[in-house]
């Protein structure tokens, strides 16, 4: 795996600088019953108007990936190693304009520049994300009036047109409510319209539509990506739902206990998907357009985050395990096809 | 999938113009009064040994539709017919007090979070043997074998049975819950959301257990879920629900694939196809599911609806069974050419 922020994994030579690199990046929480390595050397590269689309089950660590480039850990996450070079913004940065938010402090006055303003975070509940004593309208025009230099009327109208943007209906009058009055779908249209408040370049959307019916999560989904056609955002999207991934993504990472395991283009993750966990992930899912009489399943269970196996970590469920290989070293992401990594030792020479 | 016809078409549930309204008064001094129509008049039924889907998005009164089946609540009208094991049919609407809890016994129910549901200071035999000790069913020996019996089923291994419900996984939990749910012989089983909160390789192991539960106990499940995918998977008949109504009713397969109501179009529509091939040009449907204490005029989905004709905002659409087993509350139910999931699925703009 390249090491510098103009690694590419893309195969076109004209390809642009990745907006945002991660490179080998690990996240560690030193809790009382051991060290919860909740991500283990994670890189990926992210483009302008491009979707990198994170999967994986419950607690293989997409949240605390995107946390770690919010650099917004809950305590005692600590991220112990690898880079976050994002390309900022401003005056026609040269390729090589990079900075490493990692070794940036959390609250230091450069990455309260860039978080919610460069980079924005929309998440599953935006319950959550808004105070229940003050409307919807207050809270949105006081993220316009952090992020631009606007007047209160300014900011009014912006916020009116905001909302437009995203569509709710009523914007005017929705001023006045508060986040506990809006269904779920309108909840999370506001919250998108204050994240766009900012105009940001990277929007990471963790789990955006998961809490939504259906025909809401279409609405959601359809937004996001007519707001990424405008504005050329690039968005890292992650779910558990390989439905949502085949429908946003350009380029997906399967994460399995922090790892990456697989990284390539959406099309090869579900026409030729190469890692085992990969090909058992998309076999366990039930189809809307075929009837099938028994699912496959993945032998086991996720191993608890503090008792990681040796070796490739899903070696103890993988059905072509290979003893004296598989659990003795870790396989380290090999290129398969243009743009396409994956990390087992089925591939290539063995390691 | 099983065959969609039942060789023994038998009935074991069947209920009619089910009714639960909530009652609300809201505001201090103009105080509102009215009404929330969870549950409007819904009809189905159930065969013995088939497996029910109910779908419908949030709200729209799955939960308190299986509520009033096994009489965790009282319906505010309607009939709900079981045929009990001993033969007899009776109305578990108008039943009370021995006679209620003795049919009651026949049907068990599974909640979809297997966190909550479970009390944390109880050992799994206290969990699954409780039902037992409640129905003064063996003694404690007795009760042992059958827990012990009935982790197996389950796939758990019997030495678990000392230990808190905390060290298990989310999918070992709701095995626990089936477990618990299996320990009188319920003949019905009334699934709320089942699999909702489980990850999908977690879920895969627990459809394939309730598909197997099913055919070796002759289970029936009444099976709610909103994941389209699921419901397909495991159901033999779908009934589809829209704000306390049934819209739609029909085998699985031709509820899929020949669906014949605006609003199960739009459903199938706005579900992400696991294939980028496929990214479909959906319907998307526009505003949120009206508020079920102030329904609109006419047909509930006329609002929504691209198909609405000036019928559908006065007159409310009767259920008409349209071909055997395929029962549609729509007036333009005839005419329209809808799209089922292969339609749907089909036009591709996958730019890679
Ligand atoms: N504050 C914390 N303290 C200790 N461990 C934590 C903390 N936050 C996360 N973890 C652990 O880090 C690992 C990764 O968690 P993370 O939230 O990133 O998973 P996820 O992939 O987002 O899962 P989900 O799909 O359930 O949201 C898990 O083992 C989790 O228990
Ligand atoms: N005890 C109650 N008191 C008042 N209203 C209720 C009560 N229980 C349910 N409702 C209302 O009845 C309607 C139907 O609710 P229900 O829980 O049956 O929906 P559901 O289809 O199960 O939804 P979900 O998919 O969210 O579980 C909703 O509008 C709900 O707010
Ligand atoms: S009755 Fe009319 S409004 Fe209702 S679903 Fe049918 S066409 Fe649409
Ligand atoms: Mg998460
Ligand atoms: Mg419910």
């Amino acid at each position: 795996m390249q090491q510098t922020h103009t690694a590419s994994s893309r195969a076109a030579p004209e390809a642009p600088p990745a907006l945002l690199s991660v490179r080998d990046l690990a996240t560690h929480f030193p809790v009382d019953e051991g060290n919860v390595v909740a991500v283990d050397g994670v890189s990926f590269d992210l483009y302008e108007g491009q979707t990198l689309g994170i999967v994986g089950e419950s607690g293989c660590g997409k949240s605390v990936t995107a946390l770690s480039i919010m650099m917004a850990l809950s305590r005692p996450g600590r991220i112990v190693k690898g880079e976050i070079l994002y390309r900022p913004r401003g005056q026609d940065p040269g390729p090589d304009e990079v900075i490493d938010l990692a070794a940036l402090k959390p609250d230091g006055k450069e990455m309260r520049a860039i978080r919610g303003a460069e980079i924005g975070y929309i998440f599953q509940e935006p319950m959550t994300a808004f105070s229940p004593v003050h409307t919807v309208g207050n809270q949105l025009i006081e993220a316009i009036r952090l992020h631009r230099d606007v007047d209160g009327k300014e900011a009014k109208s912006l916020a009116i047109e905001l909302l437009r943007q995203v569509e709710v209906p009523l914007a005017e009058q929705r001023l006045d409510a508060y986040s506990w009055e809006l269904s779920g779908g309108l909840r999370q249209r506001v919250m998108i319209a204050t994240v766009m408040a900012s105009n940001p370049r990277v929007l990471i959307a963790d789990e955006p539509t998961t809490a939504l019916d259906v025909t809401t999560q279409a609405q959601i989904l359809d937004l996001m990506r007519s707001l990424q056609q405008q504005s050329g955002m690039a968005i890292i999207m992650i779910t558990h739902d390989l439905g949502v991934i085949a429908e946003m993504a350009d380029y997906v990472a399967v994460m399995y206990l922090g790892k990456v395991v697989e990284n390539a283009p959406v099309d090869d993750i579900f026409h030729a998907p190469k890692h085992p966990y990969t090909k058992a992930l998309l076999r366990s899912i039930p189809k809307i357009t075929e009837a099938e009489e028994e699912l496959a399943t993945i032998a086991g269970t996720v191993p608890h985050a503090y008792s990681r196996p040796e070796g490739c970590l899903f070696h103890p469920r993988c059905p072509e395990f290979m003893a004296g290989t598989c659990d003795a070293r870790t396989p380290p992401p090999l290129p398969v096809s243009p743009g396409h990594h994956v990390s087992c030792f089925l591939y290539g020479d063995g390691g | 999938m099983a065959a969609e016809t039942q060789p023994a078409d038998r009935r074991l549930l069947e209920v009619k113009d089910l009714r639960k309204l909530f009652p609300f008064s809201r505001g201090l001094i103009r105080r509102v009064r009215g009404e929330v129509k969870a549950v409007d008049g819904v009809s189905f039924h159930v065969n013995e040994g088939e497996t029910l889907g109910l779908v419908g998005e949030t709200g729209c009164g799955k939960t308190t539709t299986a509520r009033c089946v096994i009489r965790a609540i009282d319906p505010t009208s309607g009939q709900v017919l079981f045929r009990t094991q001993d033969g007899p049919v009776v109305d578990m609407a108008a039943l009370q007090g021995g006679h209620l809890r003795a049919v009651r016994r026949e049907m068990q129910m599974i909640f979809q979070d297997p966190f909550s549901s479970l009390n944390p200071r109880m050992t799994l035999f206290d969990l699954v043997s409780e039902p037992l000790y409640n129905y003064r069913v063996g003694n404690r020996r007795e009760r042992e074998d059958r827990v012990a019996e009935l982790l197996r089923l389950v796939g758990l291994r019997p030495e678990f049975m000392r230990r808190f419900p905390h060290a298990f996984s989310g999918g070992q939990r709701q095995r626990i819950g089936i477990a618990r749910a299996l320990a009188l012989n319920p003949r019905l089983i009334l699934a709320d959301e089942p699999v909702s909160a489980l990850d999908v390789s977690v879920q895969a192991q627990v459809l394939n257990l309730l598909k197997g539960l099913q055919a070796q106990l002759g289970l029936t499940y009444l099976f709610v879920a909103h994941d389209l995918s699921v419901v397909r998977h495991i159901s033999n008949r779908v009934v589809v629900m829209y704000v306390g109504k049934v819209v739609e009713s029909a085998p699985t397969r031709r509820l899929f694939t020949a669906p014949k109501h605006p609003y199960t179009e739009a459903l199938l529509s706005a579900v992400p196809v696991a294939d980028p091939r496929a990214r479909a040009q959906r319907i998307v449907l526009r505003g949120d599911a009206p508020n079920p204490a102030d329904p609109p005029t006419g047909c509930y989905f006329h609002p929504r609806c691209s198909y609405a004709a000036d019928v559908c905002r006065t007159d409310t659409p009767v259920p008409r069974e349209i071909s055997p087993g395929h029962v549609v509350a729509c007036h333009r139910a005839q005419d329209l050419e809808l799209k089922g999931v292969h339609q749907l699925g089909a036009s591709k703009h996958d730019g890679s």
